[in-house]
């Protein structure tokens, strides 16, 4: 059986009665709260000006939430790309992609030489690794270094970007080129998960910087001068690259608590 | 108490910013002064969390954040940080620029996000410039954006460098009408003496990386009281001496020439005289 408010109890209520003390006001009002029954007896006891200005107060909270101030409404495509992109990396991704062709050009037209795209393909994400996690290519980096999902989160967001750009011309070429995929994608993984892994204690972009002229330097310079492929990146370097690139990226993400400062 | 400093400092190659400090930060608005090169940045960064220090612990709301990752995180999500410097993504609007900051701490859902947004923008007047490319700002009203995106969330640890640089009289007040009624602890770093007079209930003085001053604006006001003069004349040694709109010349410090009279000090008088009492080599 439901009780609802006694009549005189809701007219005291509604005339504001002096005589209702608290614990009978605070009664209504959680009666009032669950039944719509009562509500509705209650508007009809409330005097017409009361009922009126209630009513021109939805009116004028009404308008004020339609009139108010929104999100500006965007295509999911544009709300994405104000969010995470990082203009900065533009002309690094030109500079990449240029890069890539010319190899694959290369490639085509002398075939009898070392792969210049399994050479390239190593450090070909390094670059847009260090632009797109440093202080120059971020204007707001000292907000967003000092923010909650700052640090290895945002670092993966970022690096999935410049995978996402590096890859495809690479596998484009590795497929004209007829190469095995994995010849330069595990390559390609590893020194982007070194990348990270080093970035950690001195810096991303410095790591690139590091690890990229080590590459260069050691195996890119000799196999060019000696037209030999090196050994790193024929068939039987494949299970070495697939450990490398596994435990690498296991290592960035046991160490993710270095990534959560500000980027250098 | 919200936030603790426990023997931090903070070196950049053999360049000592910040000698080994402790200091706790309670509940109200704290003012930090120092001059430029002082160490105030660096400790306000070291607090966001921005900035590992070199040695020392650093705990906000009972969260470590010079501890775990975890530890980090959640002290992150109690801390609002305005740098000194604000630059902002290109292309983005007033309204943008805030969403894509509270995606970073954490808002996930849209609808209590765009709650958030507005909230905070209504919080720093510009509810009415949401729609507008930041660019188009005002300096004074880019500064109040950077202060809406520390305010986001509400947190436990508000962290000011120099919040009142580009607003005019009436924002300054309005901001100050802001902080002052605000629970938790809100730490400004500032140059201008009278937002600390006007809103602070305690006041850091530092120099050359360490703190030479930590008391309430009444102590600090204390110790420069006979000590700032106003007469026909400069004082003899005074520190700082400038004419006022009377005529008569004010004189920090140094001692008082004939037909002068003690004046009360402001906060900028007593900051004067505790720098020029600041042990050789500690000026920056």
């Amino acid at each position: 059986m439901t009780t609802h408010i006694p009549s005189p109890a809701l007219e005291s209520y509604v005339a504001a009665d002096p005589g209702l003390d608290d614990a009978a006001v605070w009664a209504v009002e959680v009666h009032l709260e669950n039944c719509a029954e009562c509500r509705a007896r209650m508007a009809e006891m409330a005097a017409p000006p009361l009922l009126a200005l209630l009513d021109d107060v939805q009116v004028a909270i009404d308008r004020g939430v339609r009139s108010g101030p929104g999100p500006v409404r965007r295509h999911p495509w544009r709300r994405m790309v104000h969010r995470w992109a990082v203009w900065s990396v533009v002309p690094w991704i030109v500079t990449v992609l240029s890069a890539v062709l010319a190899a694959f050009l290369l490639d085509r037209q002398f075939p009898e030489r070392p792969s210049l795209v399994l050479l390239l393909a190593p450090v070909a994400p390094l670059a847009g690794l260090a632009v797109a996690w440093s202080r120059r290519s971020d204007p707001a980096w000292e907000i967003t270094a000092g923010t909650s999902r700052a640090g290895l989160e945002m670092l993966f967001r970022r690096t999935v970007v410049v995978l996402a750009t590096v890859l495809p011309p690479l596998a484009l070429a590795g497929w004209r080129l007829g190469m095995n995929p994995a010849l330069w994608l595990l390559p390609a993984l590893t020194f982007t998960a070194a990348t990270l892994l080093l970035g950690g204690r001195i810096g991303v972009d410095r790591a690139a910087a590091v690890l990229g002229s080590a590459w260069v330097l050691v195996i890119v310079v000799p196999a060019i001068t000696s037209a030999d492929l090196p050994v790193v990146i024929r068939s039987e370097s494949l299970p070495v690259w697939a450990l490398a690139a596994v435990i690498g990226t296991v290592l960035t993400l046991l160490r993710a608590g270095d990534h959560q400062r500000a980027p250098r | 108490m919200t936030a603790r400093l426990d023997n931090v400092a903070k070196s950049f190659g053999r360049t000592v910013a910040l000698h080994p400090t402790t200091l706790d930060l309670g509940h109200g608005v704290i003012g930090l002064l120092g001059p430029n090169g002082a160490g105030k940045t660096t400790m306000l960064r070291i607090l966001s969390s921005a900035l590992p220090p070199s040695q020392g612990t650093v705990v906000v709301a009972g969260h470590e954040v010079t501890g775990t990752h975890a530890e980090r995180t959640d002290a992150r999500r109690r801390i609002g940080y305005l740098p000194q410097e604000v630059v902002f993504p290109r292309g983005m609007t007033t309204f943008g620029f805030l969403d894509y900051i509270a995606v970073l701490k954490e808002w996930t859902l849209t609808a209590a996000r765009h709650a958030e947004v507005r909230r905070v923008l209504a919080l720093v007047d510009l509810a009415e410039r949401s729609t507008v490319k930041v660019k188009a700002l005002s300096g004074g009203q880019r500064r109040r954006l950077a202060i809406a995106q520390a305010l986001l969330g509400d947190p436990d640890l508000l962290i000011l460098d120099e919040p009142t640089t580009g607003l005019d009289p009436e924002q300054r007040a309005s901001l100050r009408g802001l902080l002052s009624g605000r629970p938790g602890t809100v730490l400004i770093s500032t140059h201008q003496t009278e937002d600390v007079s006007a809103l602070c209930d305690r006041v850091v003085v530092l120099d050359a990386g360490r703190i030479r001053f930590d008391g309430s604006v009444a102590d600090l006001l204390a110790t420069a009281v006979g000590r700032v003069h106003q007469g026909p004349s400069a004082a003899s040694g005074a520190m700082q001496t400038w004419r006022t709109g009377t005529g008569l010349i004010r004189s920090v410090g140094g001692s008082p020439a004939a037909g002068s009279q003690a004046v009360e000090p402001t906060v900028e008088d007593a900051y004067l005289l505790l720098r020029s009492s600041a042990p050789e080599g500690a000026t920056a």
